[in-house]
């Protein structure tokens, strides 16, 4: 009898268990559009990923309270990375195949984006990397499934020195500045390097570059050597605690927080909050949008999911800045798979090829995102087949000590720069993998 | 000069803070034989639950002033490492007495994930504030003396103040308490301190109840620097090195291992790094310890263990 009780609280217990598991999970079903999510709600960089996460599930969840993507529902899954390159690209090889097919994947992380480049042609699913992953496969020639939509690091570096430049009186002003950059020790932190080191060889600034290990919560050597050097800005490339401990440190030495730019991905709440007033006057790159908590799209998702009770993280969070980042990247996906539908049949679901197409050849106009409810929150995006960032907007936004606000008007990633690097690096690419890159006409097909 | 002075002072009070850490490993291994690998799972516990309460405590009484509340978040922390202590004495150990000390690893390698996920799982995965006052900005010193001055980070200081005090408190309570003897008679042979009336699963709860308050002392500074979150249990790794260094039974050792791979590290980082492309400071740790272990496998004031054949 014993014996017996012990057995039935095992088996409740695992029930209870892989139930609690599944159920927030897969809601996959025949005839519905999937998309597999790579998310890190665990770990080191859980505090970040967790937003974003949350936003792209609501965001796919509101489409669903509306009706789907022309009737077609959206069936998401996560997938727990870590952050971990093995782990995403364990996540990617069990998930592709799933449910008649992954429509696309976004990585959030550079690391795994380099992992998944070489196997998405072969797979033909397309690698959305929404402000980050690779610069130069913003040339659709030659990385013909990865879409670094509306902004690269290069873009995201390229402005940050167009507002160092505006802010000394202009690009003559910057021969002998000295800007380092303290980055994350990783793809990811060296992504901005090759772009930084062209505009110090245009402009004759001095850059130093400062690396820091994973995850980054030592970096008192790093900003010794700051305090030492006494540059005239700092560049931030951090991810996680990395940027909280950069903002502590450069407290700790007495580095004006004003002199202080990081990118996109340290420049979100987490970052400062538990900083608060010692992070004051410090700025970062918006990729387009900050924290947003009153556009319409925001208030459509607090009234049809969380006023549902269908909310995936808590109603504080909307609006925040890597929530939003979330919840415009799965915009940004569930629009090429609308406007895949308008070439292969409204109202089917497409495959990750059909989705490409799809995502070559988004054009949302501001009318279009003003109805969709982005007014204010981000401009245009035109991508092609050539083009996979389709928009190279950005702002600046400050930290007050309680909120972010924008501290300037848009800047656009400057083409005369960028485009020869990206033709360069992708040459060099496709020259090392072989690669035969795509002509307008095949971009017809 | 002053830029050297200042990552030698960097590098000591760093280092006494890897040597609060490491206190948590030498203790459990003195007093049990057991190289606890879930000391830095213990830190993140500690903070976590010390910045929750500390959050929570002000809505559930009423209480306005943040002293209080931190001294009330304290000592419920305290309680519950307690009550970690003891379950991992019920839960774990006491199956394990006499094993072997791989088996015990293995043993504390578990219990690192099972405090990693139910400590984020009770208290949350987002980073949590702790605030106990510390100051955060620096003030320069010797300005007479050197261009620029010489920077000393206030917090830094007095963490490092406090992790000496403890450090002294643990070492007169290894040595001069009988409780202390009883731990270390208790760490030599468990079978042989049972035979002498040594209670093992008592000397057990308390050691692991000692490396608690030592986990939430570096958690509340630790936690102070950096904010609380999951990195926090990463910040064990850099301990590893001082221990080897230092001698996984000494005290001593723990203090002068952190405070040589606090120095160590930041004057490699400041003056080789840029040879090598920066960011060597988590591995350099590593390979002194390495280099140290060719020559002293004990450390520098371990025990040497001579066995008989």
């Amino acid at each position: 009898m014993k014996q017996l009780k012990k057995l039935a609280i095992a088996a409740s217990l695992a029930a209870a268990l892989a139930g609690g598991l599944a159920a927030p999970q897969a809601f996959a079903q025949a005839k519905e559009q999937y998309f597999p999510i790579l998310v890190y709600r665990t770990g080191a960089y859980a505090p970040n990923g967790v937003p974003w996460a949350n936003g792209f599930i609501d965001y796919l969840k509101l489409v669903n309270a509306k009706g789907g993507i022309n009737g077609v529902k959206i069936s998401f899954e996560e997938c727990e990375t870590g952050y971990a390159t093995d782990r995403g690209v364990e996540c990617y090889e069990r998930m592709k195949g799933k449910n008649g097919g992954a429509t696309m994947f976004q990585p959030l992380s550079t690391g795994i984006t380099f992992a998944l480049t070489e196997k998405a042609p072969n797979d033909k699913i397309p690698i959305i990397t929404a402000g980050y992953g690779r610069s130069e496969s913003q040339n659709g020639a030659v990385f013909g499934w990865n879409f670094p939509l509306i902004g690269t690091y290069w873009m995201g570096a390229d402005v940050l020195v167009q507002h160092i430049a505006k802010k000394e009186g202009g690009f003559d002003k910057l021969k002998g500045k000295k800007i380092t950059l303290v980055y994350h020790d990783s793809p990811y932190g060296k992504e901005p390097i090759a772009l930084l080191q062209e505009r110090a060889k245009m402009h004759g600034f001095d850059l130093s570059l400062l690396p820091v290990a994973h995850p980054g919560v030592e970096q008192k050597a790093t900003w010794l050597q700051i305090r030492q050097n006494k540059p005239d800005y700092v560049f931030l490339w951090g991810w996680g605690v990395m940027n909280s401990t950069a903002l502590k440190e450069a407290q700790a030495t007495g580095f004006p927080r004003e002199k202080m730019y990081g990118v996109w991905w340290a420049g979100a709440e987490p970052d400062v909050k538990d900083v608060g007033e010692g992070a004051k006057g410090y700025n970062a790159l918006a990729m387009q949008h900050g924290a947003e908590p009153n556009a319409k799209v925001v208030k459509d998702v607090l009234a049809m999911v969380h006023g549902k009770g269908q909310g995936t993280g808590p109603k504080e969070e909307v609006g925040q800045v890597l929530y939003m980042r979330g919840l415009i990247s799965a915009m940004l996906s569930v629009e090429g798979v609308k406007k895949a539908q308008e070439r292969y049949g409204k109202g089917k679901v497409m495959t990750g090829e059909q989705t490409r197409w799809g995502l070559e050849n988004i054009n949302l106009d501001q009318k279009t995102l003003d109805a969709m409810g982005f007014g204010g929150v981000m401009r245009p995006v035109q991508t092609s087949c050539l083009d996979h960032m389709g928009s190279a907007w950005a702002r600046i936004h400050t930290w007050d000590g309680k909120k972010w606000n924008f501290t300037s008007d848009w800047y656009q990633g400057d083409e005369k720069v960028l485009r020869p690097l990206v033709m360069l690096t992708s040459g060099k690419y496709a020259e090392e993998k072989k690669i035969k890159p795509r002509t307008p006409e095949d971009c017809k097909k | 000069m002053s830029f050297f002075i200042e990552t030698l002072l960097g590098g000591l009070m760093t280092g006494m803070l890897y040597a609060l850490v490491a206190l948590g490993f030498v203790l459990i291994y003195k007093a049990s034989g057991v190289f606890n690998f879930a000391q830095g799972a213990m830190v993140l516990f500690a903070a976590l639950a010390m910045a929750r309460f500390s959050e929570w405590i002000p809505g559930w009484l009423g209480i306005e002033s943040l002293f209080l509340a931190n001294l009330i978040a304290i000592v419920l922390t305290v309680v519950v490492m307690f009550v970690v202590a003891w379950l991992v004495e019920r839960l774990a150990l006491r199956h394990l007495v006499n094993q072997n000390e791989a088996t015990l690893l293995m043993a504390t390698l578990g219990i690192t994930y099972v405090l990693d996920g139910v400590g984020q799982t009770i208290f949350g995965s987002d980073i949590y504030k702790i605030d106990v006052g510390m100051p955060k900005d620096p003030v320069i010193m010797l300005e007479s003396m050197f261009e620029g001055g010489v920077l000393i980070n206030k917090e830094d200081f007095i963490a490092a103040a406090i992790a000496a005090i403890l450090v002294a408190a643990l070492t007169l309570f290894f040595q001069k308490t009988p409780t202390g003897r009883a731990l270390r008679a208790v760490a030599d042979d468990h079978q042989a301190a049972l035979s002498v009336g040594i209670p093992l699963d008592r000397i057990w709860v308390i050691v692991w109840c000692v490396a608690g308050i030592t986990a939430l002392v570096a958690g509340i500074i630790w936690g102070s620097k950096l904010g609380v979150q999951f990195s926090l249990s990463t910040v064990a790794l850099r301990a590893l090195p001082v221990v080897i260094l230092g001698g996984l039974t000494s005290v001593p050792g723990a203090i002068i291992g952190g405070l040589i791979i606090g120095v160590g590290e930041k004057l490699s980082e400041v003056y080789l790094g840029h040879y090598v492309g920066g960011g060597i400071e988590i591995w350099f740790a590593y390979m002194l310890a390495l280099v140290f272990l060719l020559f002293r496998p004990q450390g520098l004031f371990g025990e040497k263990i001579i066995d008989r054949v």
